[in-house]
């Protein structure tokens, strides 16, 4: 479980929340994740062991590779993108309910 | 009532259903005609949309205006790719922040289902830097809203 102080201040940082929002699209080792942010793999790996202390990622042994992954309780912007997405969809289409209700409606009585 | 999913497809996509108790050609017509789509294209309550401009054919443009109580406002402009009546749409749009961000491929569905509508909406997933830049117009609260989500589960 993240300490709540540690994980904010981890994710005050751009490049750890880019890290997080990478990783919540699935696991990555520490060369896939330095690639698109154009660093180096220790500068990424420092990263990494400020979100690893938070609590927020999670990683394994793979040979010479250590893999990370999420903490299942981590928040990240793309949970918060994605939840702001969800709740705003499913407004417009209960809305969008009423409106087809509402034109049915109208058909059928000028059918009458 | 959970009618509706999201999920995400790879590092790429979102994959979003629906399914509505109206026949395939009032769910597209609802998609395509500007005076229904400004009763419900709304998102989070307190929003109307004042501007709603659409020329529902391949090369056809849209551009959408939304406003909320407080003056804050935002807009998305966009370009029809196919339309195939009352069964598929495919658009490429933007959200002006006021930089344009990077264009959201969609292609939208409409089966019949039943005697209802299968509505499958397939669109682009914005990379961090476009999410970054969304969640700070602060649209929905929605970072407030999240550490109150993260607040429960430690």
């Amino acid at each position: 479980m993240p300490n709540l102080d540690a994980a904010f201040s981890a994710m005050a940082d751009p490049t750890r929340r880019a890290i997080l929002a990478r990783l919540a699209l699935g696991e990555a080792t520490v060369m896939e994740l330095a690639e698109p942010f154009d660093m180096t793999q220790p500068a990424v790996s420092r990263h990494l062991k400020v979100l690893e202390g938070a609590g927020l990622i999670l990683r394994r042994v793979e040979g010479a590779k250590r893999p990370c992954r999420l903490a299942p309780a981590a928040i990240t912007e793309i949970d918060q993108w994605l939840d702001m997405l969800r709740v705003a969809l499913a407004r417009n289409y209960d809305r969008l309910d009423d409106v087809l209700a509402e034109v049915t409606l109208k058909r059928r009585k000028a059918k009458r | 009532m959970s009618k509706m999913t999201l999920t995400t497809e790879g590092d790429m996509h979102i994959v979003v259903t629906r399914r509505f108790a109206a026949l395939p050609e009032a769910v597209y017509r609802a998609h395509t005609e500007s005076k229904i789509i400004q009763k419900w294209l709304l998102g989070p309550d307190g929003w109307s949309m004042p501007v709603c401009i659409i020329d529902p054919r391949p090369g056809g443009t849209f551009r959408y205006e939304w406003v909320n109580g407080t003056g804050r406002g935002f807009h998305i402009t966009g370009e029809f790719v196919e339309l195939v009546p009352f069964s598929r749409i495919v658009h490429i749009e933007r959200m002006h922040l006021p930089d344009p961000t990077p264009d959201n491929h969609v292609v939208t569905t409409f089966e019949k289902d039943g005697a209802g509508t299968l509505m499958t909406m397939r669109m682009t997933l914005p990379d961090a830097a476009t999410v970054s830049a969304m969640l700070a117009t602060g649209m929905a609260g929605g970072m407030e809203a999240s550490y109150v989500r993260l607040e429960t589960l430690i």
